[in-house]
């Protein structure tokens, strides 16, 4: 028994450094970020709720519009940037772009999720209904499940490595698979009313409502990036995390077994 | 790369013809939605014939969800995807072997499934060129996406399920073309309905290529 703490102490060292980098998501660059969001929001909501004029048809239910086009342009985005990840993985192998594949589809995802419900609420006042079979409803429905599926797959218990390349064929895929769902839905529906985005930036609407909304779409891009950059952030403390988990647990075994090996000298 | 291919498929036909899965548990599977929409839709009303073009891809495709898992399920038996990997076959030859024996298969499925919904929901068929061309078109391209996402999906504990959720949604434009092409052929103006078997063929090449490219990466590593 004597022998267990000298065969222990190989691996105290491995233990012993504090973590590498900080141990938060935060730092100056995502301060300034942050206040540079919060700024915005105070001002949007000013431009949305108060300066802005209510819509001659649609009354005051216009206003809704001031978030829902910034959160789906956030959403588009995100989608590229998870397309482009993955293409960076399977080209370069590089882990620094799958991480941010996987973060930036997470937030991709809950922003179509935002979507979807922020549109529901602003169909009902408008056409009476919470959902109609229109193409850009329903694809944006199947753009919700095709982000599913690619975080289904970012979850499956498996190797780091197996995982992310499996991930990167499903988000190399996920761009042009919206593009074809959203055309052949269109197809589909081609009955239906025209895209609203392009309505509403038409020179036809109020100015001060052109500008509440052009004001909208670059905070919540500041918005998505400050959520990108904690979560690229955490997902890469997770990863290193698990690596060191699997280093501890090599040693630990290393350790037994040499203690085993000092006991059978022993005897 | 073309050799390889059929290499692979006739091994997975063979498979499959000696096995009988696909004979006595996916095609019966398919014949059983045929009668549980029968069972949701009263058959009385006029809804089955009226919405047959819906019915009959539906049933394929979950069929085909059954078919996909099973080419799989054979490769991951005894290592033999280390095999696959060892057997110096070009990863494109394996991917459109593999493709190939899931479309023939589908096509047989397709076959039985026409005749059966011909049969039980007495429907009415016109423009059968049109049909044809829209099946093939279809098939390959269920066929194509599937066996891409089968691999994406092989292998892991949570395939079952994962499965599903990755390829229906990937799938759902193939529903459209192939639903609306059938309507349009039952209907009786085929002109409608060519533009969709375009989309549809379009689709199958793309996955095809791609699907071509993205497996080698896929079978390299684990």
């Amino acid at each position: 028994m004597t022998s267990v703490p000298t065969a222990t102490a190989p691996s105290a060292p491995d233990a012993a450094p504090p973590a590498v980098g900080p141990i938060g998501t935060g730092s100056r660059g995502t301060r300034i970020l942050g206040l540079v969001a919060l700024v915005g929001i105070a001002v949007a909501t000013y431009l949305a709720l108060v300066s802005s004029p209510p819509d001659e048809n649609m009354g005051d239910s216009v206003r809704i519009i001031y978030i829902h086009v910034p959160i789906v342009v956030v959403a588009y985005v995100g989608c590229l940037i998870t397309t482009l990840g993955s293409v960076m993985v399977l080209w370069k192998k590089s882990v620094w772009w799958d991480v941010t594949a996987a973060a930036s589809a997470e937030i991709a995802m809950v922003t179509t999720a935002l979507t979807l419900v922020i549109g529901m609420a602003w169909a009902r006042p408008t056409w009476g209904v919470w959902w109609v079979w229109d193409a850009r409803l329903t694809s944006t429905a199947m753009l919700l499940l095709l982000l599913l599926g690619y975080l289904a797959v970012r979850r499956i218990p498996a190797e780091t490595s197996t995982r992310s390349r499996r991930a990167a064929i499903v988000g190399v895929l996920l761009l042009p698979n919206v593009i074809v769902v959203n055309r052949s839905v269109t197809w589909w529906r081609s009955l239906h009313q025209d895209t609203t985005i392009l309505n509403t930036l038409q020179p036809k609407i109020h100015d001060q409502m052109a500008f509440a909304l052009y004001f909208a779409i670059p905070v919540a891009l500041v918005i998505f990036a400050w959520l990108l950059v904690h979560r690229w952030r955490l997902a890469w403390m997770e990863q290193q995390l698990e690596d060191r988990e699997l280093d501890q647990a090599i040693s630990d075994r290393r350790a037994e077994a040499a203690g085993e090996r000092a006991e059978d000298g022993q005897r | 790369m073309f050799r390889d291919a059929l290499l692979v498929a006739g091994k997975d036909l063979r498979i499959e013809l000696r096995s009988r899965i696909g004979v006595n548990q996916i095609l019966p599977f398919a014949f059983l939605v045929l009668l549980l929409f029968a069972f949701a839709l009263d058959p009385d009303s006029g809804v089955l014939d009226r919405a047959t073009p819906g019915l009959f891809w539906l049933a394929v495709l979950f069929s085909a969800l059954l078919a996909i898992q099973r080419a799989f399920a054979i490769e991951a038996a005894d290592g033999n995807r280390d095999g696959l990997r060892l057997s110096g076959l070009d990863p494109a030859g394996i991917y459109l072997g593999k493709m190939t024996a899931i479309f023939t298969q589908l096509a047989v499925l397709e076959l039985v499934l026409g005749i059966g919904v011909l049969v039980l929901y007495s429907s009415h068929v016109t423009g059968w060129a049109l049909m044809v061309a829209t099946c093939v078109a279809a098939t390959a391209g269920i066929a194509a996406a599937g066996t891409l996402y089968g691999v994406v999906a092989a292998g892991l504990r949570v395939r079952e399920t994962l499965l599903p959720l990755l390829l229906l949604p990937v799938l759902s434009p193939v529903l459209i073309g192939s639903v609306r092409a059938f309507e349009a052929a039952r209907n009786g103006n085929p002109g409608e309905g060519w533009p969709w078997v375009g989309l549809l063929a379009v689709f199958a090449v793309a996955y095809t290529i791609f699907g071509a490219f993205g497996f080698g990466p896929l079978l390299e590593e684990s």
